[in-house]
């Protein structure tokens, strides 16, 4: 276990213990714990409007896939429950997306706590222009004062989490930049979480990187969602497959299906989510 | 359809790379003159004294620019003081405020007029703001308005290396939980930092041969400095001087001024090459 830091910034969160013995695949959403549940969210991009009435429910720890064909709001969707979006004007969400029951899209809320709690990783690998070490270290910084005791030892904790320690043990004053595609996405994986967060927002991040790494990734977050709930945008209908317990069929802006990975891969309710399966389209 | 000759073809191709070979050998050579002209004359100029005695008065033996060098230096580090701090904050603002808003359009086409000013526009308008109510010539004149020419250099460059800076990377450390100065600072600064030093030392180049400017406010002074708010001999205004007087040791002082400023400008630009080149390995 890791000793908690100096909590002069912000309280460390106090998880609620959940049974974590259990990693079948649900048969239903309401076996689950619900961390994140969206109602009627829309969005624009200045005018044109990109989601339309989304209502999604997202369990906790677990993974939940979101697919579809390109320009359909997958990324839209996620980039709402961080409000990353609000970096560029004329971008508005309207609509509730409920965190542990506190609407996130209100204004009062706290966009630093937000995004300490909800991660993300994107698609390209965004390693910071410092060392691997101080990479990992950006977000602890970030947020609490760590003695250099305890930053070593939870920057040593993030790098073994995101199983990238073994490989970088040797090097972490080297610029994150030296490292090869796969390993800087799972840098920036070690970076998303060594700050604790519950929730990682993870859009296409093996889009960019070979098909090795993509299975150390894949196999990461298998062994991640014990801890976290993971919420993923893919194009690779495989890994949406293969990773995730829900999977949610987005198409121009809407959630055309959402349920348990087994029944959209095998038994779509949908003629458009089976076509798109089927590679019929997309 | 009748085919295009293959001859007229080529010949046209030749005639075309004949001219622009030529129109770059004018230029070429016209540099390469400038610049042996200025070594050969402006190296005899060169000796002890040139870099540590005061000028003497025409017909005297000795003398040299040591107080022209001193203020140069200290007239050009104050201005770069004033130019980059408010150039690279205004180039933030552009980059990561401002944006499309009319007002970052506004100062963005200000900033490019600006740049097209001529410097001696510039040097008149801190005279009659600073060297007229102040009633004298001063260093701090001089390097306002050296900062207010380097300005829009330095805010248009920042901008430029800032919005170079891929979004995601901002956006990844906003998702950690940064606030958004931080994410300048600590993140977009560190990504940009070679092209910004570049853009800083070549804006330092360009204002360090900057002679009009220099005429209406530090002039001149044949003294050592007590302090900046005086008349400041600087090299600019001195080979000013020197060139046009008709004593033939001052001429050579002036080609030494020349040299020392080229070899300065040339130092600037290969140090910012340089630096450039190592980040882009």
């Amino acid at each position: 276990m890791i000793m908690p830091l100096h909590k002069d910034k912000v309280h460390l969160p106090v998880k609620p213990e959940i049974d974590s013995s259990n990693f079948e695949s649900p048969d239903a959403l309401s076996e689950c714990r619900i961390k994140i549940s969206v109602k009627n969210l829309n969005f624009h991009y200045v005018k044109n409007q990109a989601l339309f009435n989304n209502d999604i429910e997202i369990a906790e720890q677990r993974v939940t896939a979101i697919i579809g064909p390109s320009g359909c709001g997958k990324s839209t969707h996620i980039r709402v429950y961080n409000r990353i979006y609000e970096l560029y004007r004329d971008h508005t969400a309207t609509g509730e997306i409920m965190l542990d029951g506190e609407n996130i899209l209100s204004p009062s809320t706290n966009l630093i706590e937000l995004r300490r709690k909800v991660g993300m990783i994107f698609q390209k690998p965004t390693p910071f222009p410092l060392s691997v070490f101080e990479n990992v270290a950006y977000g602890l910084r970030l947020h609490y004062k760590p003695s250099r005791s305890e930053l070593t030892e939870r920057v040593e904790a993030a790098l073994k989490a995101a199983a990238l320690w073994d490989e970088v043990k040797d090097k972490l004053n080297a610029p994150g930049y030296d490292l090869s595609g796969g390993q800087q996405q799972r840098l920036c994986i070690a970076r998303a979480i060594a700050v604790e967060p519950e929730v990682l927002l993870m859009d296409e991040p093996t889009s960019a990187i070979d098909p090795v790494a993509t299975s150390k990734i894949e196999e990461l977050m298998l062994e991640l969602k014990k801890k976290y709930t993971i919420v993923i945008v893919t194009h690779n209908m495989q890994q949406a497959a293969r990773i995730s317990d829900f999977t949610a069929f987005f198409y121009e802006g809407s959630i055309v299906e959402f349920g348990t990975t087994k029944n959209i891969f095998t038994n779509p309710a949908n003629r458009q989510t089976e076509d798109y399966i089927t590679g019929r389209f997309g | 359809m009748k085919m295009r000759s293959q001859a007229a073809r080529r010949r046209s191709d030749l005639l075309l790379k004949i001219i622009s070979g030529a129109s770059a050998l004018v230029g070429v050579f016209f540099l390469g003159w400038i610049l042996a002209v200025v070594l050969s004359k402006g190296f005899r100029a060169f000796n002890w004294d040139f870099f540590t005695k005061l000028p003497t008065p025409p017909g005297i033996e000795g003398g040299g620019l040591a107080n022209a060098i001193i203020g140069t230096i200290l007239i050009t580090l104050l201005a770069t003081v004033m130019g980059v701090t408010l150039g690279i904050f205004s180039g933030v603002y552009l980059s990561e405020y401002g944006k499309e808003s009319s007002y970052a359009s506004l100062v963005r086409f200000m900033s490019n007029v600006l740049m097209g000013m001529p410097s001696i526009i510039i040097g008149v308008f801190v005279y009659a703001l600073f060297v007229v109510p102040a009633g004298h010539f001063s260093g701090y004149a001089g390097a306002i308005a050296l900062a207010i020419i380097m300005l829009p250099v330095i805010a248009r460059t920042t901008e430029d290396m800032l919005n170079l800076v891929p979004n995601q990377l901002k956006e990844s450390a906003l998702a950690l939980g940064a606030p958004r100065w931080k994410v300048t600072l600590g993140v977009v600064f560190r990504a940009a930092k070679t092209g910004l030093l570049t853009g800083t030392l070549l804006a330092v180049a360009r204002v360090s041969g900057e002679t009009a400017p220099l005429l209406f406010t530090a002039l001149n002074s044949p003294y050592w400095m007590k302090s900046l708010n005086e008349p400041i001999a600087n090299l600019t205004v001195t080979i000013f001087n020197y060139a046009m007087s008709p004593y033939e040791d001052w001429q050579s002082m002036a080609w030494g001024a020349s040299l020392l400023i080229m070899a300065g400008v040339l130092v600037l630009t290969i140090v910012a090459r340089m630096i450039f080149r190592e980040d882009k390995r």
